[in-house]
Protein backbone atom coordinates (compact mmCIF):
# COMPACT_ATOMS: atom_id res chain seq x y z
CA UNK A 1 0.00 0.00 0.00
CA UNK A 2 2.75 2.44 0.97
CA UNK A 3 6.27 2.34 -0.37
CA UNK A 4 9.05 4.70 0.65
CA UNK A 5 12.08 4.71 -1.60
CA UNK A 6 15.40 6.29 -0.64
CA UNK A 7 13.71 9.12 1.19
CA UNK A 8 16.14 11.78 2.32
CA UNK A 9 15.13 14.90 4.20
CA UNK A 10 17.23 17.73 5.56
CA UNK A 11 15.93 20.39 7.87
CA UNK A 12 17.96 23.50 8.67
CA UNK A 13 20.96 21.78 7.03
CA UNK A 14 20.62 18.83 9.42
CA UNK A 15 20.12 15.41 7.92
CA UNK A 16 16.97 13.96 9.51
CA UNK A 17 16.12 11.10 7.16
CA UNK A 18 18.72 9.31 5.11
CA UNK A 19 17.73 6.95 2.33
CA UNK A 20 14.73 5.55 4.16
CA UNK A 21 13.25 2.50 2.48
CA UNK A 22 10.18 0.74 3.77
CA UNK A 23 6.98 -0.90 2.68
CA UNK A 24 3.64 -1.02 4.49
CA UNK A 25 1.26 -3.75 3.40
CA UNK A 26 -2.47 -3.23 3.06
CA UNK A 27 -4.46 -4.07 6.20
CA UNK A 28 -1.52 -4.42 8.57
CA UNK A 29 -0.47 -2.54 11.66
CA UNK A 30 3.06 -1.49 10.92
CA UNK A 31 5.03 -0.11 13.86
CA UNK A 32 8.01 2.21 13.75
CA UNK A 33 10.26 2.15 16.78
CA UNK A 34 13.17 4.40 17.63
CA UNK A 35 14.62 6.72 20.21
CA UNK A 36 13.64 10.37 20.44
CA UNK A 37 15.13 12.49 17.69
CA UNK A 38 15.79 9.66 15.26
CA UNK A 39 13.35 10.85 12.59
CA UNK A 40 10.08 9.04 13.35
CA UNK A 41 7.85 12.11 13.45
CA UNK A 42 9.67 13.67 10.49
CA UNK A 43 8.92 10.55 8.47
CA UNK A 44 5.25 10.72 9.52
CA UNK A 45 5.03 14.39 8.47
CA UNK A 46 6.80 13.65 5.18
CA UNK A 47 4.32 10.87 4.37
CA UNK A 48 1.40 13.19 5.20
CA UNK A 49 2.94 16.00 3.13
CA UNK A 50 3.26 18.62 5.85
CA UNK A 51 4.56 21.92 4.54
CA UNK A 52 8.03 22.06 6.04
CA UNK A 53 8.74 18.39 5.50
CA UNK A 54 9.25 18.07 1.79
CA UNK A 55 11.91 15.43 1.03
CA UNK A 56 15.14 16.38 -0.70
CA UNK A 57 15.35 13.04 -2.45
CA UNK A 58 13.41 9.86 -2.82
CA UNK A 59 9.84 8.85 -3.48
CA UNK A 60 6.65 8.19 -1.55
CA UNK A 61 4.35 5.82 -3.39
CA UNK A 62 0.79 5.16 -2.26
CA UNK A 63 -1.28 2.49 -3.96
CA UNK A 64 1.12 2.53 -6.90
CA UNK A 65 0.93 6.31 -7.39
CA UNK A 66 3.76 8.67 -6.54
CA UNK A 67 2.53 11.25 -4.05
CA UNK A 68 5.87 12.81 -3.03
CA UNK A 69 4.87 16.28 -4.14
CA UNK A 70 1.13 16.25 -3.48
CA UNK A 71 -0.42 18.63 -0.93
CA UNK A 72 -1.77 17.42 2.41
CA UNK A 73 -5.37 17.82 1.21
CA UNK A 74 -4.73 15.75 -1.91
CA UNK A 75 -3.08 12.99 0.10
CA UNK A 76 -6.00 13.07 2.53
CA UNK A 77 -8.40 12.72 -0.39
CA UNK A 78 -6.45 9.64 -1.49
CA UNK A 79 -7.12 8.18 1.96
CA UNK A 80 -4.08 9.11 4.08
CA UNK A 81 -4.44 10.84 7.42
CA UNK A 82 -2.31 11.60 10.45
CA UNK A 83 -2.95 11.81 14.17
CA UNK A 84 -0.44 14.25 15.63
CA UNK A 85 1.65 13.40 18.67
CA UNK A 86 0.42 16.61 20.29
CA UNK A 87 -2.94 17.27 18.66
CA UNK A 88 -3.91 20.87 17.97
CA UNK A 89 -6.56 22.62 20.06
CA UNK A 90 -9.40 24.47 18.34
CA UNK A 91 -11.01 27.38 20.18
CA UNK A 92 -14.78 27.38 19.80
CA UNK A 93 -14.95 24.20 17.71
CA UNK A 94 -17.00 21.46 19.34
CA UNK A 95 -16.00 17.82 19.32
CA UNK A 96 -19.09 17.07 17.21
CA UNK A 97 -18.11 19.67 14.61
CA UNK A 98 -14.53 18.46 14.61
CA UNK A 99 -15.53 14.85 14.02
CA UNK A 100 -17.89 15.91 11.22
CA UNK A 101 -15.53 18.47 9.67
CA UNK A 102 -15.23 16.46 6.46
CA UNK A 103 -17.70 13.63 6.80
CA UNK A 104 -21.00 15.32 7.69
CA UNK A 105 -22.70 11.95 8.05
CA UNK A 106 -20.15 10.48 10.46
CA UNK A 107 -21.82 8.55 13.25
CA UNK A 108 -20.22 10.62 15.98
CA UNK A 109 -21.95 8.81 18.85
CA UNK A 110 -20.57 5.48 17.72
CA UNK A 111 -17.10 6.93 17.09
CA UNK A 112 -16.91 8.35 20.60
CA UNK A 113 -18.17 5.08 22.03
CA UNK A 114 -15.36 3.19 20.25
CA UNK A 115 -12.74 5.37 21.97
CA UNK A 116 -14.53 5.04 25.31
CA UNK A 117 -16.07 8.51 25.51
CA UNK A 118 -19.71 9.36 26.01
CA UNK A 119 -21.83 11.49 23.68
CA UNK A 120 -21.64 14.25 26.31
CA UNK A 121 -18.32 15.16 24.73
CA UNK A 122 -19.96 16.24 21.48
CA UNK A 123 -20.72 19.73 22.80
CA UNK A 124 -17.39 20.25 24.47
CA UNK A 125 -14.81 22.33 22.67
CA UNK A 126 -11.62 20.81 21.28
CA UNK A 127 -9.35 22.94 23.44
CA UNK A 128 -6.97 22.68 26.36
CA UNK A 129 -9.79 21.97 28.80
CA UNK A 130 -9.68 18.38 27.56
CA UNK A 131 -7.12 16.15 29.21
CA UNK A 132 -4.30 14.69 27.12
CA UNK A 133 -6.02 11.29 27.11
CA UNK A 134 -9.40 12.74 26.11
CA UNK A 135 -7.82 14.78 23.32
CA UNK A 136 -5.94 11.79 21.92
CA UNK A 137 -9.05 9.62 22.01
CA UNK A 138 -10.93 12.32 20.15
CA UNK A 139 -8.07 12.45 17.65
CA UNK A 140 -8.45 8.74 17.04
CA UNK A 141 -12.21 9.13 16.64
CA UNK A 142 -11.56 11.94 14.15
CA UNK A 143 -9.19 9.69 12.17
CA UNK A 144 -11.84 6.97 12.08
CA UNK A 145 -14.54 9.45 11.03
CA UNK A 146 -12.56 10.01 7.87
CA UNK A 147 -12.57 6.29 7.01
CA UNK A 148 -9.00 6.47 5.72
CA UNK A 149 -7.08 3.79 3.91
CA UNK A 150 -3.88 4.60 5.80
CA UNK A 151 -3.80 6.10 9.30
CA UNK A 152 -0.47 7.39 10.57
CA UNK A 153 -0.61 7.48 14.37
CA UNK A 154 2.28 9.43 15.86
CA UNK A 155 2.78 8.39 19.49
CA UNK A 156 -0.95 8.23 20.00
CA UNK A 157 -0.34 6.46 23.31
CA UNK A 158 2.29 8.74 24.80
CA UNK A 159 1.80 11.19 27.64
CA UNK A 160 -1.70 10.04 28.48
CA UNK A 161 -3.46 8.66 31.50
CA UNK A 162 -3.39 4.90 32.13
CA UNK A 163 -7.20 4.43 31.84
CA UNK A 164 -7.10 5.78 28.26
CA UNK A 165 -4.49 3.28 27.04
CA UNK A 166 -6.72 0.20 26.62
CA UNK A 167 -9.23 2.27 24.61
CA UNK A 168 -6.49 3.48 22.34
CA UNK A 169 -5.14 -0.03 21.72
CA UNK A 170 -8.61 -1.42 21.15
CA UNK A 171 -9.34 1.37 18.69
CA UNK A 172 -6.18 0.63 16.74
CA UNK A 173 -7.19 -3.02 16.55
CA UNK A 174 -10.67 -2.02 15.42
CA UNK A 175 -9.11 0.07 12.69
CA UNK A 176 -7.31 -2.99 11.38
CA UNK A 177 -10.52 -5.01 11.62
CA UNK A 178 -12.27 -2.29 9.59
CA UNK A 179 -9.64 -2.58 6.89
CA UNK A 180 -7.63 0.53 7.78
CA UNK A 181 -3.89 0.15 7.40
CA UNK A 182 -2.09 1.61 10.42
CA UNK A 183 1.37 3.18 10.47
CA UNK A 184 2.06 3.28 14.17
CA UNK A 185 4.79 5.22 15.92
CA UNK A 186 5.12 4.20 19.53
CA UNK A 187 7.47 3.64 22.44
CA UNK A 188 5.12 1.38 24.32
CA UNK A 189 5.80 -2.35 24.33
CA UNK A 190 2.13 -3.15 24.88
CA UNK A 191 1.18 -1.09 21.84
CA UNK A 192 3.95 -2.62 19.74
CA UNK A 193 2.59 -6.05 20.61
CA UNK A 194 -0.58 -5.39 18.63
CA UNK A 195 1.41 -4.62 15.48
CA UNK A 196 2.01 -7.16 12.70
CA UNK A 197 5.44 -5.93 11.63
CA UNK A 198 7.86 -3.37 12.94
CA UNK A 199 10.89 -1.41 11.84
CA UNK A 200 13.58 0.22 13.88
CA UNK A 201 14.82 3.66 12.92
CA UNK A 202 18.13 5.13 14.09
CA UNK A 203 19.81 8.34 13.01
CA UNK A 204 17.35 8.70 10.14
CA UNK A 205 17.79 5.22 8.69
CA UNK A 206 15.71 2.08 8.89
CA UNK A 207 17.99 -0.36 10.73
CA UNK A 208 15.83 -3.44 10.87
CA UNK A 209 12.40 -4.68 9.86
CA UNK A 210 11.00 -7.87 11.39
CA UNK A 211 8.36 -9.07 13.84
CA UNK A 212 7.67 -6.64 16.71
CA UNK A 213 9.30 -9.05 19.16
CA UNK A 214 12.57 -9.28 17.26
CA UNK A 215 12.70 -5.54 16.61
CA UNK A 216 12.08 -4.81 20.27
CA UNK A 217 14.83 -7.18 21.40
CA UNK A 218 17.19 -5.66 18.92
CA UNK A 219 16.28 -2.17 20.10
CA UNK A 220 16.99 -3.05 23.73
CA UNK A 221 20.28 -4.71 22.87
CA UNK A 222 21.70 -2.20 20.44
CA UNK A 223 19.95 1.14 20.66
CA UNK A 224 19.01 1.91 24.22
CA UNK A 225 22.60 2.54 25.30
CA UNK A 226 23.86 3.69 21.94
CA UNK A 227 25.49 7.11 21.90
CA UNK A 228 24.97 7.49 18.15
CA UNK A 229 21.56 9.00 18.56
CA UNK A 230 21.29 11.61 15.83
CA UNK A 231 24.29 11.10 13.62
CA UNK A 232 26.10 7.96 12.71
CA UNK A 233 29.06 7.74 10.42
CA UNK A 234 27.73 4.78 8.52
CA UNK A 235 31.05 4.27 6.74
CA UNK A 236 32.86 3.71 10.02
CA UNK A 237 30.30 1.64 11.84
CA UNK A 238 29.86 -1.95 10.90
CA UNK A 239 26.43 -3.30 11.34
CA UNK A 240 24.83 -6.48 10.25
CA UNK A 241 21.16 -6.48 11.08
CA UNK B 1 -44.58 53.96 6.10
CA UNK B 2 -43.68 53.18 9.69
CA UNK B 3 -45.37 49.82 9.38
CA UNK B 4 -43.32 49.08 6.27
CA UNK B 5 -40.09 50.00 8.06
CA UNK B 6 -41.18 47.90 11.01
CA UNK B 7 -41.69 44.83 8.82
CA UNK B 8 -38.47 45.37 6.87
CA UNK B 9 -36.40 45.90 9.99
CA UNK B 10 -37.82 42.78 11.57
CA UNK B 11 -37.21 40.77 8.45
CA UNK B 12 -33.52 41.77 8.48
CA UNK B 13 -33.40 41.32 12.23
CA UNK B 14 -34.52 37.74 11.68
CA UNK B 15 -31.87 37.20 8.99
CA UNK B 16 -29.29 38.45 11.48
CA UNK B 17 -30.30 35.67 13.84
CA UNK B 18 -32.92 37.51 15.89
CA UNK B 19 -36.33 36.21 16.90
CA UNK B 20 -38.80 38.66 15.34
CA UNK B 21 -41.73 37.18 17.25
CA UNK B 22 -40.22 38.74 20.37
CA UNK B 23 -41.51 42.12 19.11
CA UNK B 24 -45.12 40.96 19.05
CA UNK B 25 -45.00 38.97 22.28
CA UNK B 26 -46.51 40.95 25.12
CA UNK B 27 -44.54 38.84 27.60
CA UNK B 28 -41.22 40.08 26.26
CA UNK B 29 -39.91 43.57 26.92
CA UNK B 30 -38.71 45.13 23.70
CA UNK B 31 -37.81 48.33 21.95
CA UNK B 32 -37.40 48.82 18.23
CA UNK B 33 -35.93 51.99 16.79
CA UNK B 34 -35.47 52.89 13.14
CA UNK B 35 -33.31 55.97 12.64
CA UNK B 36 -34.72 58.42 15.16
CA UNK B 37 -38.18 56.85 15.30
CA UNK B 38 -39.42 54.46 17.94
CA UNK B 39 -41.44 51.82 16.07
CA UNK B 40 -42.30 49.57 18.95
CA UNK B 41 -41.97 49.55 22.71
CA UNK B 42 -43.24 47.07 25.25
CA UNK B 43 -42.40 46.60 28.88
CA UNK B 44 -43.30 43.81 31.25
CA UNK B 45 -43.88 43.59 34.97
CA UNK B 46 -40.80 44.72 36.86
CA UNK B 47 -39.19 46.18 33.73
CA UNK B 48 -39.62 49.79 32.72
CA UNK B 49 -38.71 50.58 29.16
CA UNK B 50 -39.19 54.16 27.98
CA UNK B 51 -37.93 56.24 25.13
CA UNK B 52 -37.64 59.95 24.49
CA UNK B 53 -36.94 61.74 21.25
CA UNK B 54 -33.83 63.79 20.70
CA UNK B 55 -32.25 65.34 17.64
CA UNK B 56 -31.01 62.59 15.28
CA UNK B 57 -31.96 59.91 17.73
CA UNK B 58 -33.59 58.52 20.79
CA UNK B 59 -32.78 58.12 24.44
CA UNK B 60 -33.83 54.75 25.81
CA UNK B 61 -34.33 54.15 29.51
CA UNK B 62 -34.39 50.64 30.87
CA UNK B 63 -34.74 49.79 34.50
CA UNK B 64 -35.25 46.46 36.21
CA UNK B 65 -36.73 46.63 39.70
CA UNK B 66 -35.24 45.37 42.91
CA UNK B 67 -35.06 41.56 43.09
CA UNK B 68 -36.90 41.22 39.77
CA UNK B 69 -35.68 38.29 37.71
CA UNK B 70 -36.64 38.88 34.10
CA UNK B 71 -37.53 35.55 32.57
CA UNK B 72 -37.10 36.37 28.88
CA UNK B 73 -34.27 38.40 27.38
CA UNK B 74 -35.18 42.03 26.76
CA UNK B 75 -35.02 42.59 23.01
CA UNK B 76 -33.65 45.80 21.54
CA UNK B 77 -33.33 46.47 17.84
CA UNK B 78 -31.67 49.58 16.41
CA UNK B 79 -31.26 50.12 12.72
CA UNK B 80 -31.31 52.21 9.59
CA UNK B 81 -32.58 50.69 6.37
CA UNK B 82 -31.65 53.52 4.03
CA UNK B 83 -28.23 54.03 2.45
CA UNK B 84 -27.62 57.24 4.36
CA UNK B 85 -28.58 58.31 7.82
CA UNK B 86 -27.61 59.13 11.32
CA UNK B 87 -28.69 57.46 14.51
CA UNK B 88 -27.67 58.57 17.96
CA UNK B 89 -28.91 56.41 20.75
CA UNK B 90 -28.60 57.27 24.39
CA UNK B 91 -29.07 54.26 26.63
CA UNK B 92 -29.60 54.49 30.37
CA UNK B 93 -29.81 51.16 32.09
CA UNK B 94 -30.40 50.63 35.77
CA UNK B 95 -30.45 47.13 37.20
CA UNK B 96 -31.50 47.40 40.81
CA UNK B 97 -30.16 45.35 43.73
CA UNK B 98 -30.81 41.63 43.44
CA UNK B 99 -32.27 41.90 39.93
CA UNK B 100 -31.37 39.63 37.03
CA UNK B 101 -31.79 40.53 33.37
CA UNK B 102 -30.41 39.91 29.94
CA UNK B 103 -30.56 42.27 26.97
CA UNK B 104 -30.31 41.00 23.43
CA UNK B 105 -29.58 43.97 21.20
CA UNK B 106 -29.40 43.75 17.42
CA UNK B 107 -28.04 46.63 15.37
CA UNK B 108 -29.07 46.34 11.75
CA UNK B 109 -27.62 48.41 8.89
CA UNK B 110 -27.98 46.32 5.74
CA UNK B 111 -27.67 49.05 3.09
CA UNK B 112 -25.35 51.55 4.75
CA UNK B 113 -23.26 53.66 2.42
CA UNK B 114 -23.03 56.72 4.63
CA UNK B 115 -24.46 55.94 8.01
CA UNK B 116 -23.46 56.93 11.53
CA UNK B 117 -24.62 54.85 14.49
CA UNK B 118 -23.52 56.28 17.80
CA UNK B 119 -24.46 54.89 21.15
CA UNK B 120 -23.72 56.44 24.50
CA UNK B 121 -24.68 54.15 27.32
CA UNK B 122 -24.72 54.53 31.07
CA UNK B 123 -25.21 51.22 32.79
CA UNK B 124 -25.61 50.97 36.52
CA UNK B 125 -25.84 47.57 38.13
CA UNK B 126 -26.78 47.44 41.80
CA UNK B 127 -25.52 44.99 44.40
CA UNK B 128 -25.96 41.24 44.13
CA UNK B 129 -27.43 41.59 40.63
CA UNK B 130 -26.81 39.88 37.31
CA UNK B 131 -26.83 41.64 33.97
CA UNK B 132 -25.88 40.38 30.55
CA UNK B 133 -25.79 42.67 27.52
CA UNK B 134 -25.38 40.97 24.19
CA UNK B 135 -25.03 43.19 21.13
CA UNK B 136 -24.95 41.71 17.65
CA UNK B 137 -24.40 43.80 14.55
CA UNK B 138 -25.60 42.99 11.09
CA UNK B 139 -24.05 45.18 8.41
CA UNK B 140 -24.32 45.12 4.64
CA UNK B 141 -21.48 44.66 2.18
CA UNK B 142 -20.82 48.34 1.40
CA UNK B 143 -18.86 49.16 4.53
CA UNK B 144 -20.12 52.74 4.57
CA UNK B 145 -20.91 52.86 8.24
CA UNK B 146 -19.41 54.35 11.35
CA UNK B 147 -20.27 52.58 14.57
CA UNK B 148 -19.29 54.37 17.75
CA UNK B 149 -20.47 52.63 20.92
CA UNK B 150 -19.39 54.23 24.18
CA UNK B 151 -20.37 52.97 27.59
CA UNK B 152 -19.70 53.71 31.22
CA UNK B 153 -20.65 50.83 33.45
CA UNK B 154 -20.66 50.50 37.21
CA UNK B 155 -21.00 47.06 38.72
CA UNK B 156 -22.22 46.77 42.30
CA UNK B 157 -20.96 44.51 45.05
CA UNK B 158 -21.17 40.78 44.35
CA UNK B 159 -22.81 41.43 41.00
CA UNK B 160 -22.11 39.78 37.68
CA UNK B 161 -21.86 41.77 34.47
CA UNK B 162 -21.27 40.25 31.08
CA UNK B 163 -20.97 42.17 27.85
CA UNK B 164 -20.76 40.35 24.54
CA UNK B 165 -20.28 42.42 21.39
CA UNK B 166 -20.14 40.73 18.00
CA UNK B 167 -19.83 42.14 14.52
CA UNK B 168 -19.43 39.20 12.20
CA UNK B 169 -21.87 39.67 9.34
CA UNK B 170 -21.15 42.10 6.54
CA UNK B 171 -18.44 44.74 6.56
CA UNK B 172 -17.56 46.51 9.78
CA UNK B 173 -16.86 49.89 8.15
CA UNK B 174 -15.40 52.00 10.92
CA UNK B 175 -15.80 50.84 14.50
CA UNK B 176 -14.69 52.81 17.52
CA UNK B 177 -15.70 50.80 20.56
CA UNK B 178 -15.00 52.33 23.93
CA UNK B 179 -16.19 50.80 27.20
CA UNK B 180 -15.15 51.55 30.75
CA UNK B 181 -16.28 49.44 33.68
CA UNK B 182 -15.91 50.20 37.39
CA UNK B 183 -16.14 47.10 39.52
CA UNK B 184 -17.09 46.92 43.19
CA UNK B 185 -16.15 44.29 45.76
CA UNK B 186 -16.42 40.61 44.77
CA UNK B 187 -18.13 41.48 41.49
CA UNK B 188 -17.42 39.63 38.26
CA UNK B 189 -17.07 41.33 34.88
CA UNK B 190 -16.64 39.56 31.56
CA UNK B 191 -16.15 41.66 28.43
CA UNK B 192 -16.12 39.70 25.19
CA UNK B 193 -15.75 41.24 21.74
CA UNK B 194 -15.70 39.27 18.49
CA UNK B 195 -15.19 41.04 15.18
CA UNK B 196 -14.55 39.94 11.61
CA UNK B 197 -12.93 42.71 9.57
CA UNK B 198 -12.86 42.62 5.78
CA UNK B 199 -12.12 44.94 2.87
CA UNK B 200 -10.90 48.25 4.22
CA UNK B 201 -12.59 47.99 7.61
CA UNK B 202 -11.05 49.93 10.44
CA UNK B 203 -11.55 48.63 13.96
CA UNK B 204 -10.65 50.34 17.21
CA UNK B 205 -11.48 48.68 20.48
CA UNK B 206 -10.76 50.12 23.86
CA UNK B 207 -11.96 48.29 26.92
CA UNK B 208 -11.02 49.46 30.36
CA UNK B 209 -11.80 47.74 33.64
CA UNK B 210 -11.14 49.30 37.03
CA UNK B 211 -11.14 46.65 39.73
CA UNK B 212 -11.93 48.99 42.60
CA UNK B 213 -13.47 46.61 45.12
CA UNK B 214 -11.82 43.91 47.16
CA UNK B 215 -11.96 40.54 45.41
CA UNK B 216 -13.39 41.97 42.16
CA UNK B 217 -12.63 39.85 39.10
CA UNK B 218 -12.63 40.57 35.39
CA UNK B 219 -11.86 39.14 32.00
CA UNK B 220 -11.45 41.11 28.81
CA UNK B 221 -11.49 38.69 25.91
CA UNK B 222 -11.14 39.97 22.35
CA UNK B 223 -11.13 37.95 19.16
CA UNK B 224 -10.53 39.72 15.87
CA UNK B 225 -10.05 38.18 12.44
CA UNK B 226 -8.86 40.42 9.63
CA UNK B 227 -9.06 39.78 5.91
CA UNK B 228 -7.98 41.86 2.90
CA UNK B 229 -6.82 45.32 3.99
CA UNK B 230 -8.69 45.46 7.27
CA UNK B 231 -6.94 47.04 10.25
CA UNK B 232 -7.50 46.73 13.96
CA UNK B 233 -6.14 48.18 17.14
CA UNK B 234 -7.21 46.57 20.39
CA UNK B 235 -6.48 48.18 23.74
CA UNK B 236 -7.39 46.13 26.78
CA UNK B 237 -6.77 47.85 30.09
CA UNK B 238 -7.21 46.45 33.55
CA UNK B 239 -6.35 48.18 36.80
CA UNK B 240 -6.09 46.22 40.03
CA UNK B 241 -6.88 48.87 42.62
CA UNK B 242 -8.00 46.73 45.55
CA UNK B 243 -6.81 43.74 47.55
CA UNK B 244 -7.41 40.33 45.96
CA UNK B 245 -8.66 41.87 42.73
CA UNK B 246 -7.97 39.54 39.80
CA UNK B 247 -8.04 40.59 36.17
CA UNK B 248 -7.03 39.04 32.88
CA UNK B 249 -6.75 40.51 29.38
CA UNK B 250 -6.83 37.99 26.54
CA UNK B 251 -6.54 39.17 22.95
CA UNK B 252 -6.21 37.07 19.81
CA UNK B 253 -6.02 38.69 16.39
CA UNK B 254 -5.77 36.51 13.30
CA UNK B 255 -4.54 37.94 10.02
CA UNK B 256 -5.84 36.27 6.91
CA UNK B 257 -4.63 38.70 4.29
CA UNK B 258 -1.23 40.06 3.33
CA UNK B 259 -2.32 43.67 3.70
CA UNK B 260 -4.27 43.31 6.92
CA UNK B 261 -2.78 44.98 9.98
CA UNK B 262 -3.36 44.22 13.64
CA UNK B 263 -2.18 45.82 16.87
CA UNK B 264 -2.81 44.70 20.41
CA UNK B 265 -2.00 46.92 23.36
CA UNK B 266 -2.67 45.29 26.71
CA UNK B 267 -2.27 47.65 29.65
CA UNK B 268 -2.25 46.08 33.06
CA UNK B 269 -1.58 47.98 36.23
CA UNK B 270 -1.74 47.08 39.89
CA UNK B 271 -1.99 49.60 42.71
CA UNK B 272 -2.56 47.15 45.53
CA UNK B 273 0.11 44.60 46.41
CA UNK B 274 -2.51 41.89 46.90
CA UNK B 275 -4.07 42.39 43.47
CA UNK B 276 -3.03 40.46 40.40
CA UNK B 277 -3.65 41.26 36.75
CA UNK B 278 -2.37 39.18 33.83
CA UNK B 279 -2.51 39.45 30.07
CA UNK B 280 -1.90 37.45 26.92
CA UNK B 281 -1.99 38.64 23.34
CA UNK B 282 -1.41 36.70 20.16
CA UNK B 283 -1.33 38.18 16.69
CA UNK B 284 -0.54 36.15 13.64
CA UNK B 285 -1.76 34.11 10.77
CA UNK B 286 -3.99 31.08 11.16
CA UNK B 287 -2.21 28.44 13.23
CA UNK B 288 -0.28 26.12 10.93
CA UNK B 289 -0.85 22.99 12.98
CA UNK B 290 -4.59 23.58 13.14
CA UNK B 291 -4.62 24.06 9.36
CA UNK B 292 -2.61 20.94 8.67
CA UNK B 293 -4.76 18.89 11.04
CA UNK B 294 -7.94 19.85 9.21
CA UNK B 295 -6.29 19.44 5.81
CA UNK B 296 -5.17 15.95 6.86
CA UNK B 297 -8.87 15.24 7.38
CA UNK B 298 -9.51 16.20 3.77
CA UNK B 299 -10.44 19.89 4.00
CA UNK B 300 -9.04 22.31 1.43
CA UNK B 301 -6.95 25.21 2.76
CA UNK B 302 -9.81 27.72 2.52
CA UNK B 303 -12.25 25.35 4.21
CA UNK B 304 -9.74 24.77 7.00
CA UNK B 305 -9.31 28.54 7.52
CA UNK B 306 -13.10 29.04 7.58
CA UNK B 307 -13.53 26.29 10.16
CA UNK B 308 -10.82 27.74 12.42
CA UNK B 309 -12.10 31.31 12.09
CA UNK B 310 -15.70 30.29 12.80
CA UNK B 311 -14.57 28.64 16.01
CA UNK B 312 -12.53 31.62 17.16
CA UNK B 313 -15.37 34.06 16.49
CA UNK B 314 -18.09 31.92 18.03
Amino acid sequence: MLKIENLTLKKDSRQILEKVNLTVEKGEIYALLGRNGTGKTTLAYAIMGCNDYQPNEGKIIFEGKEITHLSISKRAKLGITLAWQKPAGFEGLTVGEYLRCKNKNANVHSLLSVVGLSSDYLNRTVDDKLSGGERKRIELASVMAMKPKLAILDEIDSGIDAPSLPFIRKTIQKMRADGITVFLISHSEATLNISDRASLIGAGRILKTASPKIVKEFFVKHCKKCSHLYKINWERIKYDF
Amino acid sequence: MISNEFEQLLSIYEKAGGNKDAFSDKGIANLLIHGDKVLNVNDVEGVILKSEQKKDGVIAHLSVGKDVRVKNPIHLCFGILSREGRQEIGVNIFIEDGAEAEVLAHCVFPNAVKVLHKMDANIKIGNDAKFRYQERHYHGEFGGIKVIPNAKVSVGKESIYENIFSLLKGKVGFLDFNYEVNCSGRSITNMIAKIYGKGEDEIRIKEKVNLNGEGARSLIKTRVVLKDKARAEVIGETYGNAPYARGHVDCVEILNGKEALAKAIPIVSVKDEKAKVTHEAAIGSVDKKQMETLMARGLEEEEAIDTIVKGILR
